[in-house]
């Protein structure tokens, strides 16, 4: 809405919004000071562990924890089954919680629960669901779905069709900070918890049932994340059994953190998938018909479906579609960045991809034609223009060539496009805005930074708002106890942040220029507050600092609120200001060498052309591209997670052979954030999500580049690599 | 982790005296690197460990032009790397050392420990023991094997020596001495390594009260050397296959090549066949990857890494192209 007092700065006032500013806690963080979950060390501390099961399937019969209850230096022994009672309870994947010490020492802990006696009756395990044909009794169908008439299409004879096999295994989320607690009991009904979480205000009330305790008395505490990617949402059986822990301890503090091995094998885990595709195009690379049988795992439970053909989808003029389950005894899965979209678009982009060398097409250009697919105009725009950036970032048309890299020597070169979709609509959230006649100013909120700069962000809407300078805006976050915040998933933080505390702030700075429009001799609406001044507007005589002005409020503070609603009806939309929205593109190209001895991938570069609405710090957005362009390269290229048939057990749960990219594995990064006339209109959008979902999907599609044929399944290793090659590569 | 004594000798003799004589009961603590993580994965559960910190003898760098190079196990890579000497006359030995790509393992690894360090088999490290083995079920040939040997995998061991300084040792002719309790021998690296039959065992050729304290290594006079890793990533990253080689060139032929391949199989492994090819031959594309052609000629891939074969043979072709273009030590 026009003229809205909530609205965004235009573009010309905004002395902050869109700029590049480095993030506020940066020191704090490269400097160690920042205190993470992990470095929560209060006196009298007791370490936690836990005893997991080393079967992949198995009925417990029985816990005895007496030998670990005797060993000095335990305190306290909790079961987390529900042993002794029928049925037995069931282990289904190797990793599973059975028990949990605490105990004064680390070692101690260590050594106990290797003295609990569990009585196991092993069955018979599934853990490798890539061969489909070895998944009998394991699967169950997930989604058939069918629009036109693909078969009659797959059949004209104008049209080109290309077949393919595609893929993408399990991998794990990996945080750097494992997923835990530091818990204690201040008294025998409230519970302190330092939670690694993505969710500050949403996770206290998953403790108030287990421990028989009230919602509003658990306190949940967390200034640093170190990662969570949609894994941290719970609280866990962990964080349950440390509190149990703890208040049979007497209160005292206890800190369960996973061990590395632990983190991998049961704290998140990102849904396979694999996929027969079809895909048809007439001869001037016109899409239009896509087949596809498609099947992954996430664990026992089922798991999300990827969202094929994507981003296209029901756009596409005829398609079939089919997806199985598959059950497997392995970690469950949890929400990895982006949800199904990047094995989505490994599937999709690849086959079209595949497609468009079949039609001896460029692949920019086959893009470019088809982007009316989109799922919306506005993003068949957006995907046009990010078509364009990319392609010229990457040298593109100098730097592609046809399949494969016809030059001589045994390092072939490869280029590969993809282009992606998300929504990043905000949550709901609330926030406390203060402005003290000292002349600080705070604001206040339930929320957490996963170190995407949401501390930042919020920083420079309130020095906006209040014509402030960055640093004279302190930002509290991390804590239960202030105005409750939604949990950080899906992108929805920076929408949601910012949209309240622009409220809060405008609304903190309305109510201080009433307090002190009188010393002014003004009007409340006369008043401007710029650049650490506040001043009447057109009369320059009339200008205080910002102190000056503060002082006149003598002893009272002004107290503001601030939220943004989860949604907005169309009623609504027309009395309240609209800050944000959701739906963003993206474009990604990789530019690889392949060495063609040794299968090796090495990467040259990777250019990312990203919109998302209004950026509120520009820095801090590319750096949020940056990271997932990193993490790209990781499951492009590296990351697996390795079940062993035998012994149903996740073979590499450690950093040694759960391989991940170092920084002279990464390449040259270029970042293109898409702003300006026809993007900053649409408010604030998430980015967390969309620039992870193009890197695998891109990079398959270099190496296919640069060698002549595709290696169907991530991550793209070596014995992958010389395999395909030997079918038929360099062609 | 088992509680443990903490012995901390002055000389290698009072050290060899604190080691039990049974495997297991002592370890022996140099950098740590490895012992402790296999410690806390209660791999090992040592009832008394040794440290080599105070004994100074085991440090140090020389070189002699006439005898060459002793390196003390306890010397560290960074040692290893910040040496001029070993730059100037054992340019492959600093790309060994360079493959490490930790700086924090390149401050605490030892070159002993390097020698002396345990398979990576995720089998071993997951508590299976050394021969990877589940109700006396050999685990590596049905299971997942992509990083497992291709050469001498006979069985029952199945894992690769990780060593990344011992194949270019090898190639050098180097020995090791040993300190024993009733004296100190000397033993050619390549008889250091042994691959063994039962899980009781260790990878090399010591007693349980021995401990190595020197590498020598020969004058490098007239020695063209490489050495050359296929590692997936720049970071920190286990080679898939090695290659060391050392020769010399007399009239522009090969003479007297040594090759030796590491990371696929139980031990470094010196390739007969690879030397026989390249002997007496000039170097060039062909004679290299006839070569590395050879040295794979004997090997017998388990079902999830035939791609090492072919890595290995480029890694031996590769090396010996670039020890010919490095040039001979003067």
């Amino acid at each position: 809405m026009a003229n809205c007092k909530y609205d965004w700065p235009e573009a010309k006032d905004r002395k902050l919004i869109g700029k590049r500013i480095s993030r506020i806690d940066g020191h704090e963080k490269a400097s160690g000071r920042a205190r993470y979950t992990f470095d929560m060390n209060p006196g009298n501390l007791l370490f936690g562990k836990i005893l997991r099961s080393p079967y992949a399937h198995a009925k417990i019969k029985s816990v005895d924890t007496s030998e670990a209850e005797k060993l000095p230096g335990v305190v306290s022994v909790v079961v987390m089954k529900p042993v002794g009672k029928e049925p037995q309870p069931e282990i289904q994947w190797a990793g599973d919680e059975i028990a949990a010490v605490a105990a004064t020492r680390e070692e101690i802990a260590e050594d106990a629960i290797r003295k609990i006696k569990v009585e196991y009756d092993p069955l018979p395990f599934f853990v490798n669901e890539e061969d489909l044909s070895q998944a009998e009794g394991h699967t169950k169908p997930a989604v058939t779905e069918k629009k036109g008439d693909p078969e009659k299409a797959f059949q004209d004879p104008d049209v080109v069709t290309s077949e393919g096999y595609y893929g993408v295994p399990v991998i794990t989320h990996c945080c750097l900070e494992t997923h835990g607690h530091v818990v204690d009991w201040p008294d025998s009904k409230s519970l302190r918890v330092y939670a690694s979480t993505q969710g500050v205000s949403a996770i206290g009330g998953q403790f108030a049932d287990p421990l028989e305790i009230r919602a509003d008395d658990v306190n949940i505490i967390c200034n640093y994340v170190g990662g969570g990617f949609g894994s941290k949402f719970a609280v866990d059986t962990w964080g349950i059994a440390a509190a149990k822990l703890s208040k049979s301890a007497g209160g005292k503090p206890v800190k369960l953190l996973l061990e590395r091995d632990h983190e991998l094998l049961v704290a998140g885990a990102r849904p396979s998938a694999f996929a027969k595709v079809r895909v048809a195009a007439k001869k001037d690379g016109t899409l239009v018909a896509w087949d596809s049988e498609s099947w992954g795992t996430g664990g026992m439970g089922g798991s999300g479906v990827p969202p094929i053909p994507y981003p296209f989808h029901d756009k596409f003029p005829n398609f079939s579609r089919k997806h199985t389950f598959v059950s497997t005894n392995i970690g469950p899965s949890r929400a990895w960045r982006a949800p199904n979209h990047p094995q989505a678009c490994l599937i999709t982009m690849g086959a079209i991809d595949d497609l468009a060398a079949k039609l001896n097409m460029d692949p920019v250009e086959l893009l470019m034609k088809n982007a009316d697919l989109a799922p919306d105009p506005t993003l068949a725009k957006y995907y046009r223009e990010e078509l364009e950036v990319a392609a010229k970032l990457a040298d593109w048309h100098k730097n592609w060539h046809p399949r494969p890299d016809k030059t001589a020597g045994t390092v072939k070169r490869g280029l590969g496009v993809s282009l992606h979709t998300w929504g990043g609509n905000p949550h709901a959230g609330n926030c406390a805005v203060s402005i003290h006649p000292d002349g600080s100013v705070e604001v206040k909120l339930g929320s957490q930074d996963l170190g995407t700069g949401t501390r930042t962000v919020i920083a420079i809407v309130v020095a906006e708002t209040l014509g402030l300078p960055v640093d004279a805006v302190k930002v509290t976050i991390g804590d239960s106890k202030y105005p409750p915040d939604g949990p950080s998933g899906g992108s929805t933080t920076v929408g949601g942040v910012s949209g309240s505390t622009r409220r809060g702030a405008v609304n903190a700075r309305d109510a201080f220029f009433a307090a002190i429009a009188p010393a002014l001799g003004a009007k409340p609406e006369d008043l401007e507050a710029v650049d650490w001044h506040v001043r009447v507007k057109g009369n320059a005589a009339k200008t205080l600092t910002w102190k000056q002005a503060c002082a006149k409020l003598g002893v009272k503070s002004i107290e503001a609120t601030g939220a943004q609603k989860p949604r907005y009806t169309t009623e609504e939309q027309k009395t309240e200001c609209v800050l944000n929205s959701g739906g963003v593109g993206g474009v990604q190209i990789a530019d690889v060498s392949v060495d063609t001895e040794t299968g090796i991938v090495r990467m040259n570069r990777m250019v990312a052309a990203q919109d998302c609405g209004l950026i509120i710090d520009l820095k801090t957005a590319e750096s949020q591209v940056h990271g997932a362009l990193i993490m790209g390269v990781c499951y492009a290229l590296y990351e697996e997670k390795i079940m062993d048939r035998q012994t149903g057990r996740m073979l590499n749960p450690n950093m040694e052979f759960y391989k991940l990219a170092g920084i002279g594995d990464v390449g040259e990064l270029v970042v293109h954030m898409m702003t300006g006339p026809g993007y900053d209109e649409r408010g604030v959008i998430g980015l967390g999500e969309p620039p992870v979902i193009s890197p695998g999907a891109a990079i398959s599609n270099a190496v296919a580049n640069a060698i002549g044929v595709r290696v169907p399944t991530l991550p793209l290793t070596p014995d992958k690599v010389l395999a395909a090659i030997e079918k038929g590569g360099m062609a | 982790m088992q509680a443990f004594e903490y012995a901390r000798p002055t000389t290698a003799e009072a050290a060899v005296a604190l080691l039990g004589s049974q495997w297991g009961d002592s370890e022996v603590l140099a950098g740590g690197t490895d012992l402790v993580s296999l410690m806390k994965d209660y791999v090992v559960s040592p009832k008394r460990l040794v440290s080599l910190k105070d004994i100074k003898s085991l440090g140090g760098i020389e070189y002699k032009p006439k005898s060459g190079l002793r390196l003390g196990a306890t010397v560290t890579f960074q040692e290893l790397l910040d040496s001029p000497e070993i730059a100037r006359n054992y340019p492959a030995l600093v790309q060994a050392a360079q493959g490490v790509t930790s700086p924090q393992i390149r401050s605490r690894g030892t070159v002993g420990g390097d020698l002396c360090q345990r398979p990576r088999c995720w089998y071993f490290r997951l508590g299976y023991g050394l021969l990877a083995q589940s109700d006396g079920k050999p685990l590596v040939p049905d299971g997942d094997n992509r990083y497992h040997a291709i050469l001498g995998n006979e069985g029952p061991a199945y894992f690769v020596n990780p060593s990344s300084l011992a194949p270019i040792l090898i190639a050098l002719g180097a020995k090791v001495r040993v300190q024993g309790q009733q004296g100190v021998r000397e033993v050619s690296l390549h008889n250091f390594f042994i691959t063994p039959k039962s899980a009781e065992e260790r990878e090399y050729a010591l007693q349980p009260n021995e401990m190595l304290t020197d590498i020598l290594v020969p004058p490098p006079e007239g020695i063209h050397m490489a050495l050359y890793e296929v590692r997936q990533k720049e970071a920190l990253d286990w080679p898939l296959a090695a290659a060391a080689v050392a020769f010399k060139l007399s009239g522009g032929k090969v003479d007297d090549p040594r090759v030796v391949l590491g990371h696929v199989a139980p031990v470094p492994w010196p390739s007969l066949e690879a030397e026989h090819a390249l002997e007496g031959n000039t170097v060039g594309e062909a004679s290299a990857d006839e070569a590395g052609k050879a040295a794979v000629s004997r090997a017998t891939p388990l079902s999830k890494n035939a791609y090492k074969v072919k890595l290995a043979h480029v890694a031996v072709k590769r090396a010996i192209l670039a020890a010919a273009k490095g040039g001979a030590n003067a």
